[in-house]
């Protein structure tokens, strides 16, 4: 496999949200304005690369029986390096993600590829498998958190548009839900048109 | 390099050279951030003490005593300008947010006159609850200026006399809750006249 389908096949035809339906506790969780969804999208992309890195690294130092809970632990770990230096460094952001920082752990995303993927291939694939995976996580997180800004706050990027209210709706979970849905119709709309 | 083989000795030692240097990694990180996160804590602090009294020139974030109230304790700040007290803050907290823990910084004249109501922490349903917050919506200035013993520190609901954030009166109900709390701290810490 060349290493651009690689890349390419996580922004649309294995999109992790979008596609394989994965990684969903977060996306429904955080994507309240569209900072948010970028910020996650950004801190899940870099546990990605560096989980796929490190495993595929290992991999063929790692008896089988136990790999599963040696993979959780080098997760683990880059998860927490990322929330404190998001504590330390980005205090506003670390505030508005809170909570879903240190379930990007239980992501199963990053087991995902850490297991099917870095397991079985040579680093430099992993690397990039992990970027791409990545940068569609963090693509469709902040669309769907851009469309439920629009909507639900008047506002993109913090910026607001209009006086007053949007439609609260689309700020609570079951907009999530709704915004979500129509999303995917979208994706699977353009992957038919592309293969 | 072959696969290594799941024998009990090699995965007793492989979990464990793996959890070690996991453990060093995290350690590491954990102490260069130390100093960078404290500071950025207590900058938020700082921030909000500025926002709720007047303008000050001692150390009012570090210069606090705690009080004990409801089974807990609160942390009251005196921020004094050439030794003269203009106002103390006080961090104050409800556990009845519509999620949970709230945390506001109230900014109290010497009298007990409300200056400003600041939110420190919450985690409000964006859109609805978190209105309180002070970029986002108006609701904290009713409190400015007011005076506890004349301002009855709950929503109109109650026969209070707060105007609640629309949709959100769980929320409204836990901040008065919290700024009377402030008050009361604030109050009970004070030596008793005559």
């Amino acid at each position: 496999m060349n290493q651009w389908n690689n890349f390419s096949k996580g922004i649309l035809k294995e999109n992790a949200v979008l596609v394989l339906f994965l990684g969903l506790c977060p996306t429904l969780g955080v994507t309240t304005s569209a900072v948010n969804g970028l910020g996650m999208g950004l801190a899940t992309t870099f546990v990605l690369v560096m989980s796929n890195l490190v495993v595929s690294l290992v991999k063929n130092a790692i008896p089988d029986k136990v790999r599963i809970p040696a993979f959780i632990v080098i997760i683990a770990a880059f998860v927490t390096v990322v929330e404190l230096v998001m504590k330390a460094y980005i205090p506003s952001l670390f505030d508005a993600l809170g909570l879903f920082i240190p379930l990007i752990v239980v992501n199963c995303v990053v087991l995902g590829r850490a297991e099917a993927f870095a397991s079985k291939n040579n680093v430099v694939s992993s690397i990039i498998d992990g970027l791409g995976m990545g940068v569609g996580f963090a693509l469709a997180l902040t669309v769907l958190g851009g469309v439920r800004e629009i909507l639900g706050s008047g506002s993109i990027f913090g910026l607001s548009f209009i006086e007053g209210d949007g439609m609260l709706l689309f700020i609570l979970p079951p907009g999530a839900f709704l915004a979500l849905g129509y999303l995917i119709v979208l994706a699977n709309k353009l992957k038919e048109k592309t293969t | 390099m072959a696969k290594k083989e799941s024998s009990f000795f090699n995965m007793v030692s492989t979990l464990f050279v793996v959890t070690l240097i996991a453990a060093g990694l995290l350690g590491s990180v954990y102490a260069l951030t130390k100093e960078p996160i404290r500071l950025a804590e207590l900058k938020k602090k700082n921030d909000a003490i500025k926002m709720v009294v007047p303008e000050f020139n001692n150390n009012a974030s570090e210069e606090f005593y705690k009080v004990g109230i409801d089974g807990d304790s609160v942390s009251i700040y005196t921020a004094t300008m050439d030794s003269v007290v203009v106002g103390v803050a006080v961090e104050t907290f409800t556990n009845s947010g519509f999620s949970g823990l709230i945390k506001l910084m109230v900014g109290f004249a010497p009298d007990g006159t409300i200056i400003d109501v600041a939110v420190t922490k919450h985690a409000e349903t964006p859109g609805l609850g978190d209105k309180m917050e002070i970029r986002k919506s108006d609701f904290h200035v009713q409190f400015q200026g007011k005076h506890p013993d004349d301002f009855k520190l709950m929503v109109v609901k109650d026969n209070g006399n707060v105007d609640a954030i629309t949709a959100s009166t769980i929320s409204s109900r836990a901040y008065c809750e919290a700024v009377q709390r402030a008050y009361d701290a604030y109050i009970s810490s004070q030596p008793k006249e005559n």
